[in-house]
């Protein structure tokens, strides 16, 4: 839980690039006069995103006028919801599942790449800052376990050698490709089985 | 109006009440932390738990709505048991530090778990700890033992409109915080204090004074302002060890001030407790009869109407209205006055000097102007409520000045007087908002009447409410803010000069004797007058007196003061005057006996009755003069709104080390430059 509470280092100025801006206008919209307040989340989380996955002091005061509503609330919200990142958390956020049954089908390794490629510890950014990685609990991709989220992409399927694999393509600035390592589309079932019929030993 | 039983009991309540308030209507009293009745509803404490028949669960009483034919049981073992269970949890966290809690005693944590509480603990765990706060100089934090009620949170953010806590994080690690680490920026901060149901935060200033059972509580009335909140004042032998509010819906409901509760600490410093006379400028104590003495051969030889007195913004209505006596009676001149500026008053009306519309009236007006007042400051439970009416109603209010921040939003104007004149001449927007509003409020500041052309102004301003037949028989659009508890009830019993300008001649030293009834607000350079000063502090009027009277504070006698709304209350005796020290009254009347051997009154109670006599007498000689001159000089002027320093506006609050901490603490908060 160490991410809920707000960074020492902070940047002293926080605004909305022109793509942001968009985007916060976008969904201010959808509330009536005087309710944008409502919007504060959605904005909450653009300012995540364009500030490499984590959100500064700076940010939550910057969109507390934005929304004209007191700074204070818009920090309770930041510091209440565990997706939102109060300290640095590196370009490339690996979040490792590690609910049962993740756990069940060796998330622990997934675990152990991690301290191997990125830090010995949670939280902490990579050699190059470039990354860092935690634990979290179910992210609702149990039928494709052992999985894990880097940005806001699902690697599933995987065990050590393929997730240090992805970690070092990463760390060497590519993209690797998302989804599934056993070749699986999303979440078909294995060795073509096309109805519950098929399923020998069931 | 839904009807539902209470624990077999028939109650019918009205729509929009919960079910805790359903069950207090029948007599069933239901714990709680989180629900106030004076705040939103959070329901996150859970110990109100109660069972409905048909619901499996039991319900939190506080958040669910009465509804018809519910059944309610509030003493079932299935009721004990919830409860019991809510409050394993919330003690699972809480420090175990009774001993050495400012809040044992009066704590609703203790107290409620003498019933709930279960006698160990099943928790192996270690407790979490909280790192304190910085609160200021008021409040002290010990966030260890906060049980997350958020009560204060929604008070800040919703009474004192300064949204500046919040509860951060959730679960185990959520915290009650003040992102500034600094004093919260309103005058009545520490009214948290009472609504902590726990010893998180408690009061600075007192800590580690007293146990709640140690101190003698007398309930009477504040006189730090001219709202005359209802205050429960607690003493230790002779010490007034601290202030709470009690409640009062016409006044200051369950809140007070800063300066109310903190101001007492004055009550103990810079006293007189002994009669002083100057030699060669300088003080030495001196007795009784010896000073007596001297004020009567004073007195006697110098002609009565070089004689003046004055009286000043503490001082209680029987000490007035003896004052008067003795200069009617005993000295034979009227020479007196509880003015201590030039200020525009025309006494032949009352309402030409309260608050008509009143306080709860506030909430019904539809539209408020405020014109040389800056409530927050001079009233500040007053602006509770105004904004109390702007949050519910959303009153509209307007300000002929821009005063800052008055924790709601306003309009505000230029502050030259030629815009109230035009405005009450009727051909501005302004004019028709006000002509069309069923219930206007303008409520006008004393810096309004300390104007040149204040008569002016106050004339077209009456004229134009009358000519609009603002004036109802339900409602009185004219509000004076007075802002010194004394002023009103001095008006009332007409302890004014309206003949000759007392001030000037004074001034000018035209007087041989001057006599000052806890009046240090006058400034006049003296020369060879003879000044006399009765009151209760060493401040500004004692400095330049001869003669000192030791007199007594407003928790160290009985008296009435009369509100700014003119609503008569009685402040009584919680302590008793230091030292050789006496009641106000009995000073004057023992005076009087020096100098004419005969006592002004045998008694208090005597002294009482003629006043409310007088009073009454006063009351009926008013008539109603419909006289429409508007015909008197006007100069356009800008209108400033002359403040007293807040934290420093009477002799107590001058002598309390409490107000300069608070003082100081605004002060670094300005300089630091994050406050705007």
């Amino acid at each position: 839980m160490s991410l809920r509470r707000p960074a020492k280092n902070q940047p002293e100025t926080f605004e909305f690039n022109s793509s942001s801006m968009e985007e916060a206008n976008k969904i201010v919209l959808k509330y009536p006069e005087g309710k944008q307040q409502s919007a504060v989340m959605a904005l909450l989380y653009i300012a995540q995103k364009q500030n490499d996955n984590w959100i500064p002091l700076a940010a939550m005061k910057y969109i507390a006028k934005f929304l004209d509503m007191p700074y204070i609330k818009v920090y309770e919200v930041a510091t209440f919801y565990t997706m939102y990142n109060l300290s640095p958390v590196g370009k490339y956020f690996v979040q490792v599942c590690t609910t049962t049954p993740c756990m069940i089908r060796g998330a622990n390794k997934l675990v152990e790449a991690c301290k191997e490629k990125i830090s010995d510890k949670e939280n902490e950014l990579s050699n190059d800052k470039s990354c860092s990685w935690m634990e979290v609990e179910c992210l609702g991709a149990c039928v494709n376990a052992p999985m894990m989220q880097i940005n806001d992409n699902y690697y599933e399927d995987l065990d050590k050698e393929k997730a240090t694999e992805i970690f070092d393509k990463i760390l060497n600035g590519q993209n690797p490709k998302p989804g599934s390592y056993r070749g699986r589309l999303n979440a078909e079932p294995e060795n073509n089985r096309k109805t519950l019929m098929d399923v020998k030993n069931a | 109006m839904p009807k539902l039983k209470v624990n077999d009991i028939e109650v019918e309540v009205e729509e929009g009440l919960t079910v805790l308030q359903a069950c207090e209507k029948a007599g069933a009293e239901i714990p709680r932390f989180c629900y106030h009745e004076k705040l939103s509803i959070a329901g996150n404490c859970r110990m109100c738990l109660v069972e409905m028949e048909k619901s499996p669960k039991p319900i939190a009483s506080c958040a669910m709505p009465a509804a018809d034919g519910m059944n309610i049981k509030t003493n079932t073992p299935f009721v004990e048991k919830a409860r019991k269970g809510v409050m394993e949890f919330l003690l699972a966290n809480h420090p175990l530090d009774c001993p050495v809690c400012d809040q044992g005693g009066e704590c609703d944590l203790q107290d409620q778990s003498m019933f709930y509480g279960v006698d160990k603990s099943r928790f192996k765990e270690n407790k979490r700890a909280v790192p304190e706060k910085h609160m200021g100089p008021l409040i002290k934090t010990q966030m260890t033992r906060c049980i997350h009620c958020t009560r204060c949170v929604r008070f800040a953010t919703e009474v004192a409109g300064v949204s500046e806590l919040g509860a951060i994080g959730r679960g185990e690690d959520m915290q009650i915080t003040t992102y500034l680490e600094q004093s919260m920026q309103s005058e009545l901060s520490a009214n948290v204090i009472d609504l902590c149901p726990v010893g998180a935060l408690t009061s600075k200033p007192y800590v580690f004074e007293a146990r709640p059972w140690e101190l003698k509580k007398t309930e009477t009335v504040d006189v730090m302002d001219a709202v005359g909140s209802n205050v429960r004042v607690d003493t230790y032998d002779w010490e007034v060890k601290r202030v709470l509010p009690i409640i009062n819906e016409d006044i200051n409901e369950e809140w007070i001030s800063d300066k109310t509760r903190y101001a007492c600490d004055g009550l103990l410093n810079q006293r007189l407790d002994t009669p002083f006379i100057k030699y060669n400028g300088k003080f030495e104590k001196a007795s009784w009869s010896e000073v007596f003495k001297i004020i009567k051969s004073k007195f006697e030889n110098s002609s009565n109407d070089k004689v003046c007195g004055f009286v000043g913004d503490l001082t209680n209505m029987e000490t007035g209205y003896i004052f008067k006596e003795f200069f009617d009676r005993t000295l034979n001149n009227k020479n007196y006055d509880s003015r201590s500026d030039n200020r525009f008053l025309d006494i032949s009306e009352r309402e030409n000097y309260i608050f008509n519309s009143s306080i709860n009236g506030i909430e019904d007006a539809d539209l408020i102007f405020l014109i040389g007042a800056n409530p927050r400051y001079e009233a500040t439970m007053l602006n509770a409520r105004i904004r109390k009416a702007f949050v519910n109603n959303n009153t509209k209010v307007i300000s002929l000045n821009d005063v800052g921040d008055l924790t709601y939003s306003y309009k505000n104007l230029d502050g030259q007087t030629q815009t109230i004149k035009t405005i009450f001449e009727g051909s501005e927007e302004i004019s028709k908002e006000i002509i069309s509003a069923s219930k206007p409020m303008i409520i006008i500041g004393e810096s309004l009447l300390k104007l040149h052309s204040a008569e002016h102004l106050f004339n077209i301003i009456k004229n134009f409410l009358k000519k609009n037949n603002k004036f109802t028989e339900d409602w009185n659009p004219l509000n004076i803010l007075s802002c010194d508890a004394a002023t009103v009830g001095n008006f009332d019993l007409g302890i004014l000069n309206s003949e000759l300008n007392l001030l000037e001649e004074l001034k000018s030293n035209k007087f041989e004797i001057v006599y000052l009834i806890g009046q240090d607000n006058l400034e006049f350079n003296k020369k060879d007058e003879f000044v006399i000063y009765q009151g209760s502090h060493g401040d500004k009027g004692a400095e330049i007196a001869d003669i000192i009277l030791p007199g007594s504070a407003y928790t160290e006698q009985d008296g009435y003061f009369t509100n700014l709304e003119g609503k008569i209350q009685k402040a009584y005796k919680a302590s008793y005057p230091p030292g050789e020290a006496k009641e106000d009254w009995q000073i004057i009347n023992e005076l009087a006996e020096v100098m004419n051997n005969r006592k002004l009154f045998n008694d208090k109670e005597e002294l009482e009755s003629s006043m409310f006599n007088y009073l009454k007498l006063q009351q009926e000689k008013r008539v109603t003069i419909n006289k429409e001159k508007t015909t008197l000089e006007f100069q356009n002027e800008k209108l400033n709104i002359q403040l007293k320093e807040y934290y420093f506006s009477n002799v107590i609050a001058r002598s309390s080390k409490t107000m300069i901490e608070c003082n100081n603490s605004k002060l670094n908060i300005k300089s630091t430059g994050t406050e705007g």
